[in-house]
């Protein structure tokens, strides 16, 4: 039998340090449901997700259950609609509202895929959809929303840039009386992953099979507590200990990926090992770093020890899973992350910092509030330095910011929930609108020549 | 299928016949005992095969986890393989 300290040890991470699987995905394709006629198509998709999904939330609960290890969410990520919506055309709403319906029939909590692929330009759909993102998120509650506009092969669409500018502002413009929900559910990637089970960026790109099961991990309460067992260990000891202790958390991802899989009888995907914080006392990445000897996150020194925390839980979560793939690394939404709201409040923070720190994390700038009177054109300049970091770096980069209309720097957005609370951050007024007006597309960096 | 049962908490008298009795009452076989005094707390480990249990597992589940509240202790009723995967490669 496995000895007691090992026993003990996992039952304190999943009840003392909020170990838990943050998301079952189960990726359905959508792209046998294409239809020249739009309420046809609306028809088979929901009869798909209806009947591909029908034991998600059950199955996830049962693994929970008898596994004692906490399940948060069970999502679906589904085939970009644009690529769906181009056959049939029409109102792309109509999309959004029978996703809307499935999702609720059968229980997830979020539904990702209302999304297009425009890194290049904008195919037949594409442009369509992208200007019916701010309707369909405001008419529905589960939908989320994604669109790439950038990547390493292909640079960056400056056309669909400039258009996502406007197009989170009218999100949130859409969504004031729902507490700005709107541009929470959006995410604008560069390098978007086929198979990200997170949301709101989830969709199920169009090389994966008919339907899978990916998993996302969760996990910062564990590295930190584990962290702060070693107080005055050497970096070379601190990155080891990251290391083991994403090697057990991925473990139980990837035993859950496995039981799922099976009793659903869908394919087994990826684990994502990503470290999600949530606003939850204990669940915070900021924290981590903070252990690691920052007085507070955002200090000189943050964007150091945020790149070996993401590297270590890579190196940690690879040789613990069988197939790893979606973003992998560490998350900060400052919003979701009791340390980040903190650090934002205090100023130590700021958008800059975050900028940097983003070129060696796995996301971007996330569910960070930004002044209401932002205009367009600084959006969309944020979204474009954010594509420039993941496309020069081959990953993935992605911008997901909250015009607060209405409010200033300083004021607060309260989104509730796994949303959390954002201190609105300063942004630079210097106006970018020339260079956003020019449109045309930022040509794919040089990857070779590397003799 | 078997389960690992761990119960932990102020030592007192009766607690292994408490929770042997319950799992005589759902016919969960048990098949390894350890129980250790840590930090002045009670820790009992319990491997069990409940492919012959009674009830449905949550539902034995469910009780464990009640009896220990009524005791003042905490017990959890975990499938084996959670700890196999995170501890053994």
């Amino acid at each position: 039998m496995i000895n007691t300290h090992d026993i003990l040890e996992t039952i304190n991470m999943i009840q003392e340090e909020n170990l838990d699987i943050r998301t079952i995905t189960m990726g359905i394709s959508l792209l046998d449901c294409a239809d020249s006629d739009i309420d046809r198509a609306c028809d088979k998709i929901y009869d798909k997700i209806c009947k591909r999904a029908e034991n998600l939330v059950k199955t996830g609960e049962n693994i929970e259950r008898e596994y004692g290890i906490p399940i948060i969410n069970k999502r679906i990520s589904v085939t970009p609609i644009a690529m769906v919506s181009a056959a049939s055309g029409g109102d792309p709403v109509k999309y959004a509202r029978v996703l809307d319906k499935a999702a609720k029939e059968v229980g997830v909590n979020f539904l990702g895929g209302y999304s297009a692929l425009v890194q290049k330009g904008f195919a037949a759909g594409d442009e369509r959809l992208i200007r019916s993102i701010p309707e369909a998120l405001a008419v529905t509650d589960r939908i989320c929303s994604s669109v790439n506009i950038g990547s390493t092969k292909a640079g960056i669409n400056m056309d669909a840039v400039r258009l996502m500018g406007q197009i989170v502002k009218e999100s949130a413009e859409r969504t004031i009386d729902k507490g700005l929900v709107g541009p929470s559910k959006l995410v604008i990637f560069c390098n978007a992953p086929d198979d990200n089970p997170f949301m709101a960026g989830a969709f199920h790109g169009a090389g994966e099979p008919d339907s899978v099961i990916n998993v996302g991990v969760s996990g910062p309460g564990v590295v930190r507590a584990a962290l702060s067992k070693i107080p005055d260990a050497d970096i070379t000891e601190v990155a080891d200990t990251v290391k083991k202790t994403a090697f057990k958390i991925t473990r139980v991802g990837q035993l859950v990926a496995k039981v799922a899989s099976e009793r659903l009888n869908v394919p087994f995907g990826i684990v994502d090992l990503s470290l999600a914080p949530t606003p939850a006392v204990g669940d915070s990445v900021a924290h981590i770093l903070e252990e690691m000897g920052l007085e507070q996150c955002g200090a000189c020194g943050t964007t150091a020890c945020l790149a070996l925390l993401n590297d270590a839980v890579k190196k940690g979560g690879v040789m613990a899973s069988s197939h790893v793939g979606g973003l992998s690394g560490a998350f900060i939404p400052v919003s979701e992350d009791a340390g980040m709201i903190d650090a934002a409040r205090s100023k130590v923070l700021s958008i800059e910092k975050l900028e940097a720190m983003t070129a060696v994390c796995s996301v971007g700038l996330d569910m960070i509030a930004i002044p209401g009177d932002t205009s367009a054109e600084v959006i969309s300049a944020i979204i474009a330095d954010e594509a420039a970091i993941g496309m020069v770096n081959s990953k993935t980069t992605a911008v997901r910011v909250i015009p607060a209309i209405g409010k200033k720097d300083g004021e607060e957005v309260e989104f509730g929930g796994l949303f959390g609370v954002s201190p609105i951050m300063k942004v630079s007024t210097a106006s970018p609108a020339k260079f956003i007006s020019r449109g045309g597309r930022i040509p794919a960096p040089l990857q070779s020549l590397k003799n | 299928m078997r389960s690992i049962i761990t119960v932990v908490g102020k030592d007192t008298v009766g607690i292994l016949a408490s929770v042997s009795e319950l799992c005589a009452k759902h016919e969960v076989n048990i098949i390894e005992v350890s129980q250790s005094i840590l930090q002045e707390m009670f820790c009992m480990i319990m491997l069990v095969d409940v492919s012959k249990c009674n009830v449905e597992f949550t539902a034995f589940a469910d009780e464990a986890e009640k009896l220990g509240e009524n005791k003042a202790l905490k017990i959890n009723v975990m499938h084996e393989d959670i700890f196999n995967s995170m501890h053994r490669i």
